[in-house]
């Protein structure tokens, strides 16, 4: 069983690949999906991974299935959205997540309008669902760049943005910039869905983001635990997904989300922070008042 | 100088003034309750005197700078499920000192000992901020709040959902800041608490109904103005279209 496990790496370059690709993402995935959860923003993680299609269908109306183009595109497009939102929220009566799924729902038809207008349906199933068995040297580079580049991204603003998400008002109150926390946030945030995007497809952009992180929320009282069990979730997930899509022929990326959900599932039940078993003394234990 | 000053001063949320015309000072040094009724505009005076609410006309003076302030408002808008240690959580209080870079040292790190014990936590430290009662969640909030070495204290009740014990030894917390040197100002709603404590008080009812020692503020009579004031206004029609926004008052 085991040597089933790793032959297909051994095997194959394509393996290995997929691999390193899936690593990456995971690796930088985990701590940006902690943060959405607990900033309460893992729906809107979903839509803005949405509304990087139409930007990415842009570069590649304009250049074909150029890495460059659909990042680039994917990229101006994530970040618009983003600020879009916040503007839509603040001058209407709309508020952000109800903006934001407006947002989304147009960007996922622009975005198929837009690939069907050039491309073939294999085109348009690459784009919905990335195409990590695909993966050529300069994606490899790009997830590991953006992975490199949000580890030491959050680390710098780690607790600004710590502090923001526990007690805003509190950060606010001591003179720190937590606005500055949460643009650079999104920032990361765009960038890890647009590699997210490469190797997973739009729809599934998130799936090694908000799936680690619920999983880990469901294990540890600490954010700092919670982020290496989030990062151990998301490798264990990649591996396994993998593995499993190779032996059975399943669609890798799905494969990848599925083996994630099924963690996600048996922490559900057994988790000890927050699971349905230890859920109704942790209850009991902490209401007061 | 004084610790803080109000000239004239006029708060609104929108077309709705919570506090018209108040003017005074607190001393440095001093230990003020606010009172009044509920809409008041209690909470809205700290909030304009940490800058979250700008006076429609009117003035206020700080007699410190701002990050010589420490502000505990009512804890409504804090995640208590977060996933945060009690130590970490205390350990907010250094933002000043460490912002978002600079480590927590030896010394900074037996601060938070010191504020931690001088609350009654020592051994919370590892503790999940979820797990705690509302009483020790107050006393943490205090702890944070000891650290940051602020020369004015501003609380926004923060003895409301705290039972007795800790609410007595909150106070001789506040007592010994005050006898450091610290000016406290503190919002309250429990009248037995603040005569028995507090040596000043100021009565809010949207105006200043009546601000000095607390023996002389707290009358029948006084109290009974204040509550009047504030209903009128309430029925006043020009007050009720936009009441909805004033969700904070």
């Amino acid at each position: 069983m085991s040597y089933e496990i790793v032959s297909p790496f051994v095997e194959f370059d394509f393996m290995r690949r997929a691999l390193v690709g899936a690593l990456a993402l995971a690796l930088s995935g985990a701590p940006v999906g902690v943060f959405l959860l607990l900033r309460r923003m893992s729906l809107m993680g979903d839509a803005m991974a949405h509304a990087i299609l139409p930007g990415a269908a842009l570069g590649y109306l304009a250049f074909g299935l150029s890495l460059g183009a659909m990042t680039a595109g994917g990229m101006a497009a994530g970040l618009a959205v983003a600020l879009a939102a916040g503007v839509v929220a603040r001058a209407t009566t709309l508020r952000e997540d109800a903006s934001l799924a407006a947002f989304y729902l147009l960007s996922l038809a622009a975005g198929v309008v837009l690939i069907s207008a050039r491309g073939s349906n294999v085109d348009l199933m690459r784009v919905l669902f990335g195409s990590v068995l695909a993966l050529d040297d300069a994606t490899l580079m790009l997830l590991a760049a953006v992975s490199t580049i949000t580890l030491v991204g959050l680390a710098l603003i780690f607790r600004p943005l710590a502090v923001e998400t526990v007690d805003p008002g509190f950060l606010r109150s001591v003179g720190g910039r937590g606005s500055v926390a949460h643009l650079a946030f999104l920032a990361l945030l765009v960038a890890n869905l647009v590699a997210g995007f490469h190797a997973l497809g739009t729809l599934l952009a998130v799936g090694l983001m908000i799936l680690p992180a619920a999983t880990a929320r469901l294990w540890c009282v600490d954010m700092t635990a919670m982020i290496a069990t989030a990062m151990a979730t998301g490798v264990a997930a990649s591996l396994s997904g993998l593995s499993l899509s190779y032996n059975f022929g399943w669609p890798t990326g799905p494969t990848i989300i599925l083996a994630a959900g099924a963690i996600y599932a048996v922490s559900l039940v057994l988790g000890r922070a927050g699971g349905v078993r230890r859920g109704r003394t942790h209850r009991k234990g902490t209401r007061h008042d | 100088m004084s610790a803080l000053a109000f000239q004239d001063l006029t708060l609104a949320y929108g077309a709705n003034p919570v506090v018209q015309g108040l003017t005074g000072r607190v001393e440095p040094g001093a230990l003020l309750a606010i009172v009044g009724p509920n809409g008041a505009g209690k909470s809205s005076l700290l909030k304009a005197a940490m800058g979250e609410l700008e006076p429609v006309s009117g003035a206020l003076a700080l007699g410190v700078r701002r990050a010589q302030i420490a502000y505990l408002p009512q804890a409504v808008e804090i995640d208590l499920s977060f996933p945060l240690t009690v130590y970490d959580f205390v350990a907010m209080g250094l933002w000043r000192e460490i912002g978002a870079w600079r480590s927590v040292g030896a010394p900074e790190r037996a601060r938070i000992a010191d504020a931690l014990s001088d609350v009654g936590l020592e051994g919370f430290e590892a503790r999940p901020i979820a797990a705690l009662s509302g009483g020790q969640r107050q006393r943490m909030f205090f702890a944070r709040l000891a650290l940051q070495r602020a020369r004015l204290i501003l609380l926004d009740e923060p003895f409301a959902a705290v039972d007795e014990r800790t609410t007595g030894d909150l106070i001789q917390l506040i007592e010994g800041w005050r006898a450091a040197g610290c000016t406290v100002v503190a919002v309250l709603h429990d009248l037995a608490l603040v005569r028995a404590r507090f040596p000043d008080t100021l009565l809010l009812a949207r105006r200043m109904i009546a601000w000095g020692p607390t023996d002389v503020v707290l009358t029948e009579r006084n109290l009974s103005r204040a509550a009047a004031m504030v209903e009128a206004e309430a029925r006043a029609p020009h007050e009720s279209a936009s009441a909805a926004g004033r969700g904070a008052a």
